[in-house]
């Protein structure tokens, strides 16, 4: 009875700090919008341009931070230059598009990160790289809850469209889905998306919440809807699990929770492998 | 009664260089039309410009009524998390303003299309894990849910059993006479003679009307270039039969 009690008081305590009430309702802004988007980036493999653009904006956020500005706005601006730079990049001839993103991507990146470690930044600015989901604010908070009801309801919305391109890209012109369309209203969303997710979860560890708990989750699912609502209850789940580990063992809650995301991850496919294993061995005894 | 589809001196391309051209034909209502060539000879060409995906070069091109595509098999992606009624409901995209989903009309227009093509028991089933047959009716079925008059199918029996194939055949046929029209590729010349007209293409038109008039011995072997032989006479009339491309190329080399 006590046990049971304590635990129950382990369990309730870290809601009672408006610190830790708002990172729980990042976290579930997080899960939300990377669950529900996040399959759509694994099923149109789009994980490596999501990676470039989180990365690409990266001097965005940190010229932000140095000046003053509001995230949101340097991130904005930070993914505008880094999808121009990209564009024309791809245009270079004799590049390769490919190759043209990997050179523009990491350039962004390091000339963020030579910004952020120059002798005048301020401290704290490393929250930037890993995320600083217990420093949410109420307006972080209201920001990034507008941003992802806007990403929500364009999937709900564009859920058809993007369905007929992504089953087959060429036939979908000829049912009304342009693929076109359907590509660039995905770049802008994961483009929102990225903007709401690198406040908890930093530049590096911002990918993991739009792909890990989709991967997972397509192991698991057979139809996309169910397929969305497993990725955003794995994305919640480890995001909360993530912040009671940086509540009772205080390591870094950006990190635990990107580490819970591809743990779940790394169970959905032994999950699957156990069951193809067992599926075999039924095969065998039958023969 | 004007044609659904109508040509004229069509040209079409990727480029600027057409990879098909002088294409002269009509498909009217009612009637089944097989489009005969060899790989690379611009089959599926033909149907992306019919879809209004690629602009004639030169020429023009009247298509009237809204297109159903069937498309080559194995382009979409059989790893994809949708049902076969999934499928069957993307047909009901293009009627709709875009910020309408489909609601219960639909997926009952969606459930009595795939039932027309015998998959209503299936409609559950993920559509990857249908038979190749079964996943070409799921395609009509969306053909149908379009509302499409035209329906092209783009060498539809390719990897089909006979049963299937006798299926989906019978199906093709309930569709012409329900006064759609249907464009088939295909590499069957025989098969083809059973349908109403044949469009041969090699890069450019060879030949087009009745089969029986058609499908002569010049006609096929401009169509498919050297690779076509004669087989002696069984009941009468002398077959004629396709080589597959390597053994005509081995042959000249050797
Ligand atoms: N997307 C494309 N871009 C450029 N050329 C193409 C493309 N698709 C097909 N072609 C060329 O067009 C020609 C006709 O191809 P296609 O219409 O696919 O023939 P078929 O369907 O009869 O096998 C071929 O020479 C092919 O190389
Ligand atoms: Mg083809």
């Amino acid at each position: 009875m006590t046990v049971l009690a304590s635990v129950l008081t382990a369990l309730g305590d870290p809601w009672d700090q408006g610190i830790m009430q708002r990172a729980l309702l990042e976290v579930v802004l997080l899960g939300l919008v990377g669950g529900a988007l996040g399959c759509w980036i694994v099923l149109s493999e789009l994980s490596y341009g999501a990676e470039s653009l989180a990365h690409g904006m990266f001097p965005g956020l940190v010229l932000a931070a140095l000046t003053g500005i509001p995230l949101l706005l340097g991130g904005a601006a930070g993914i505008l230059v880094a999808a121009l730079a990209v564009a024309l990049a791809g245009r270079v001839p004799g590049i390769g598009r490919d190759n043209a993103v990997a050179v523009v991507v990491t350039t962004l990146f390091g000339l963020g990160v030579l910004l952020a470690l120059s002798p005048s930044s301020p401290p704290g600015i490393q929250g930037l790289l890993f995320g600083d989901v217990l420093g949410t604010s109420a307006g972080d908070l209201l920001d990034g809850a507008a941003l992802a009801a806007v990403v929500l309801a364009a999937l709900w919305v564009l859920h058809w469209r993007l369905l007929a391109v992504g089953f087959d890209r060429l036939s979908a012109r000829a049912l009304g889905a342009p693929p076109l369309l359907a590509d660039a209203a995905l770049l802008i969303l994961l483009a929102l998306a990225v903007l709401v997710a690198v406040q908890g979860l930093g530049n590096l560890l911002v990918v993991a919440v739009l792909v890990a708990p989709a991967a997972a989750a397509r192991l698991l699912a057979r139809r996309l809807l169910p397929m969305m609502a497993t990725a955003v209850a794995i994305a919640i789940v480890a995001g909360i699990a993530g912040l009671y580990l940086s509540y009772y063992v205080r390591v870094a809650a950006g990190a635990s929770i990107a580490g819970f995301m591809v743990l779940a991850y790394a169970l959905a496919r032994l999950a699957t492998l156990a069951e193809s294993l067992r599926g075999a061995a039924t095969l065998t005894e039958a023969n | 009664m004007s044609a659904l589809v109508e040509a004229r001196g069509l040209a079409v391309g990727y480029g600027a260089a057409p990879v098909l051209g002088d294409v002269d034909f009509a498909l009217e209502a009612g009637e089944r039309v097989g489009v005969l060539g060899p790989n690379g000879g611009g089959k599926t060409t033909l149907f992306r410009a019919l879809l209004g995906e690629l602009r004639p070069l030169a020429g023009e091109l009247t298509v009237a009524g809204r297109c159903g595509t069937v498309p080559q098999t194995e382009r979409s992606r059989l790893d994809f998390p949708v049902s076969a009624l999934d499928v069957a409901l993307m047909g009901t995209i293009a009627g709709r303003p875009w910020w309408r989903r489909p609601g219960r009309a639909e997926r009952r227009t969606a459930r009595a299309a795939l039932g027309r093509v015998g998959l209503e028991q299936l409609a559950e089933r993920t559509f990857g894990e249908l038979s190749g047959g079964q996943r070409q009716r799921v395609l009509v079925a969306r053909a149908l849910v379009q509302e499409a008059r035209i329906v092209l199918l783009d060498e539809p029996f390719t990897g089909l059993d006979a049963a299937s194939a006798e299926r989906l055949e019978a199906l093709l046929d309930e569709l012409a006479s329900e006064g759609r029209g249907i464009l088939i590729a295909t590499h069957d010349v025989d098969q083809a003679r059973a349908w109403d007209r044949v469009l041969c293409l090699n890069r450019r038109q060879i030949a087009f009307g009745p089969p029986a008039e058609t499908l002569t011995r010049e006609v096929l072997a401009a169509t498919y270039g050297g690779a076509i032989v004669t087989l002696p006479a069984e009941d009468g009339r002398e077959a004629l039969a396709l080589l597959p491309p390597h053994h005509c190329d081995h042959e000249h080399s050797a």
